[in-house]
């Protein structure tokens, strides 16, 4: 009988947890190891990551998937850096109010680094988390490397799996949890 | 342990979790005080806030309020003595124009003191030691077996920019490759991107986040200096041509001082205005043009790669260009830890668990898991930041900062011209790390930079003998990894 509250117990600790991202999990869950992405300078110091392919993602993600991230992202990158038309004129009228403007406006580039924000959380929402890696926001690392975490998968039967059996997993264990007693 | 139910947990079950964190009873005051934290408590760098964080400068800022002084009183006096006389006998238009003038000077000043100059922040320890990986196999590959007394490589790495190839230097301190134009200021002990120098005069270093206020202030500074001085002088002039020059100079005392401040000021201001123009208009840093890194004295081939190739271009990129936000993050609070490498215990898996995991397990272990997800939840890890310690001899740069100001008169003509003979001078070579890291500390004050060889800092040795504690918790507990495991496993259908 109690035994069967405690998946429900789990599952809306969840969904109440699920209000949170998935950076909180990551903080306590366990990982297997972190992978590096390095800046690529070859094109001058404007942000850009490498797109070479970490080999030790090569069992857990598609060179194609991962590789498409990481150009989006440099695209952004690029865009929040862009010298043209717009960025002329921000600087302009900035410096036309002794920059005093930008105590109450956001400049383009923090827009464009929220729009990273939210798309590298839905990469790891759709993409990452299903294949047990996490990307975390080159900005928290100071815009250095874009980290992976790559959590610990003691199955290699893939994480299709993970669904049907956590929750049959879970229900399973009340079953025993009954049967045992 | 059999299954407690979903009511209240036994004491003595979180008094044993207790022991391997901390009590659960004084944790969330504990951690409530660590978790108010913000980051710029722990900054590692020597650097002074205020203002709860917003605002952040070098730690050494007597000069600056000594330029505060000076503009403030300068100005001051201006307005008291100056401006009464000549705003009826000339146009009201002078103090207006001179109180634009003067609020655009400490708005650009203020702005280029107290705001980040584009700190890059330090490698997280698994960073570190994956850099330190790819280092050691790097060297293996390249040594064999070093013989005894060998010097292993410099900690470099070459990157092709636009056609130039430009060396990436490690930083020890920061235990990052730093990226091209970045530089490590001796003096706040930061890598700081496209570092320009240190400026005591606004107490702060010049780099890419700033560089443009710090340029806008030099150059309305010499507006500023060139307009007082040109008022004053005008203002003893008309005075004099009524009453006489001695009673003029009697009359309005302050325009003596004010006459002499501006006289000083204006040449080594606008000298450095003029400098400054040069170099934005090639797209140099001072670091690099005291260097000469780009210059033609190196090789016929050298070129400067970042620059654009027209003047207009390079100027409205340094001054029009967007600005990117601070890296440091100075207000934001001190996360947990981020997680510890998993010590694998028991059966349950994170993703992928198969029917074949004992169900007796995966039901304690849940249970296990409510209790710590629970406690979890209520009281966040403790932080375990890594606390570097690196020890460094005290910079002799740093003791004798105040001389190169004191005895520095303020009257320092040199053009920018002579800076080729300097560049010769300090040509360095990427032999030993050490020499390069020093020279890349190496910081100028803004009258410092048109000055004489002997100047610069470029005698005393630095060494670094660097400590990396990592302070990590106590091994956590594995179930309690284990049960956020079974969290992540529910998470993800």
């Amino acid at each position: 009988m109690a035994t069967e509250q405690k998946p429900c117990l789990l599952i809306e600790f969840v969904v109440s947890l699920e209000g949170h991202n998935l950076q909180e999990l990551r903080r306590s869950a366990s990982l297997a190891t972190k992978v590096f992405v390095q800046r690529d300078y070859s094109d001058g110091t404007i942000c850009q990551f490498q797109t070479k392919f970490p080999p030790e993602l090569d069992s857990r993600i598609e060179r194609q998937l991962f590789e498409e991230t990481v150009k989006t992202l440099n695209n952004f990158y690029a865009e929040a850096e862009k010298i043209g038309g717009s960025s002329y004129l921000e600087g302009c009228l900035a410096c036309a109010t002794a920059y005093f403007i930008f105590l109450c406006m956001e400049t383009h580039y923090e827009k464009v680094l929220k729009k990273i924000s939210r798309y590298i959380q839905e990469q790891n929402e759709k993409i990452f988390a299903p294949r047990g890696l996490l990307l975390t926001d080159p900005v928290e690392r100071g815009m250095r490397v874009i980290e992976i975490s790559i959590y610990e998968d003691r199955c290699s039967s893939g994480s299709a799996s993970s669904g049907s059996s956590s929750s049959s997993g879970s229900s399973s264990g009340g079953g025993g949890g009954a049967g045992g007693r | 342990m059999t299954p407690g139910g979903g009511g209240p947990m036994k004491d003595c079950e979180y008094s044993q979790i207790s022991t391997h964190s901390s009590s659960p009873m004084e944790s969330p005051h504990k951690k409530k005080k660590i978790a108010a934290r913000r980051k710029w408590e722990v900054f590692p760098g020597r650097n002074k806030f205020f203002c709860n964080g917003r605002i952040m400068m070098a730690r050494q800022t007597g000069v600056f309020y000594l330029t505060l002084v000076l503009i403030l009183v300068t100005s001051g006096l201006f307005f008291a003595f100056d401006c009464p006389y000549l705003a009826v006998k000339i146009t009201p238009a002078i103090p207006v124009v001179g109180g634009i003038l003067f609020f655009f000077v400490m708005g650009t000043l203020l702005r280029t003191s107290f705001s980040d100059p584009g700190v890059l922040p330090r490698a997280t320890p698994d960073e570190a030691a994956d850099l330190e990986r790819q280092i050691g196999n790097a060297e293996d590959i390249a040594n064999g077996t070093s013989s005894g007394g060998y010097r292993p490589p410099p900690r470099t790495r070459e990157v092709i920019i636009n056609g130039q190839t430009v060396k990436l230097k490690y930083c020890f301190t920061c235990k990052i490759f730093r990226p091209p134009r970045a530089s490590h200021c001796s003096l706040c002990d930061n890598c700081v991107e496209r570092f320009d120098h240190h400026c005591p005069w606004v107490g702060n270093c010049v780099g890419k986040r700033n560089y443009r206020f710090f340029y806008m202030f030099i150059l309305s500074l010499s507006f500023l200096t060139v307009f007082i001085f040109a008022f004053v002088i005008t203002h003893v002039i008309l005075r004099s041509q009524q009453t006489g020059f001695l009673n003029a100079l009697k009359d309005s005392p302050a325009s003596v001082l004010e006459a002499v401040v501006c006289f000083f000021s204006v040449w080594s201001i606008v000298g450095l205005s003029g400098f400054h123009t040069y170099l934005i208009s090639s797209n140099q840093t001072t670091n690099e043009d005291i260097k000469g890194s780009w210059s033609n004295k190196r090789g016929k081939e050298n070129y400067n790669p970042y620059s654009y190739g027209n003047i207009i271009t390079n100027c409205c990129a340094a001054l029009c260009g967007p600005i990117s936000p601070s890296l440091i993050d100075r207000r934001g609070f001190i996360q947990p830890d981020t997680p510890q490498p998993a010590a694998p215990t028991n059966g349950i898996t994170m993703y992928g668990a198969t029917q074949s995991q004992s169900n007796m397990c995966d039901q304690d272990q849940c249970i296990q898991s409510t209790k710590f997800v629970l406690q979890a939840a209520a009281t966040p890890l403790l932080q375990s930041e890594p606390s570097l310690t690196s020890e460094e001899l005290p910079l002799p740069g740093k003791t004798t900062l105040g001389t190169p100001c004191a005895t520095l008169s303020l009257g320092q003509p040199t053009p920018p011209s002579s800076m080729p003979n300097l560049t010769s001078e300090t040509v360095l070579t990427d032999m030993i790390p050490l020499k390069e890291e020093h020279d890349g500390h190496q910081f100028l004050t803004p009258e410092e930079a048109p000055s004489p060889p002997g100047m610069l800092s470029t005698g005393s040795p630095i060494t670094h003998s660097h400590t990396l504690h990592v302070l990590s918790l106590a091994s956590q507990d594995s179930l309690h990894e284990d049960s956020v495991r079974g969290l992540v496993k529910l998470s993800s259908v």
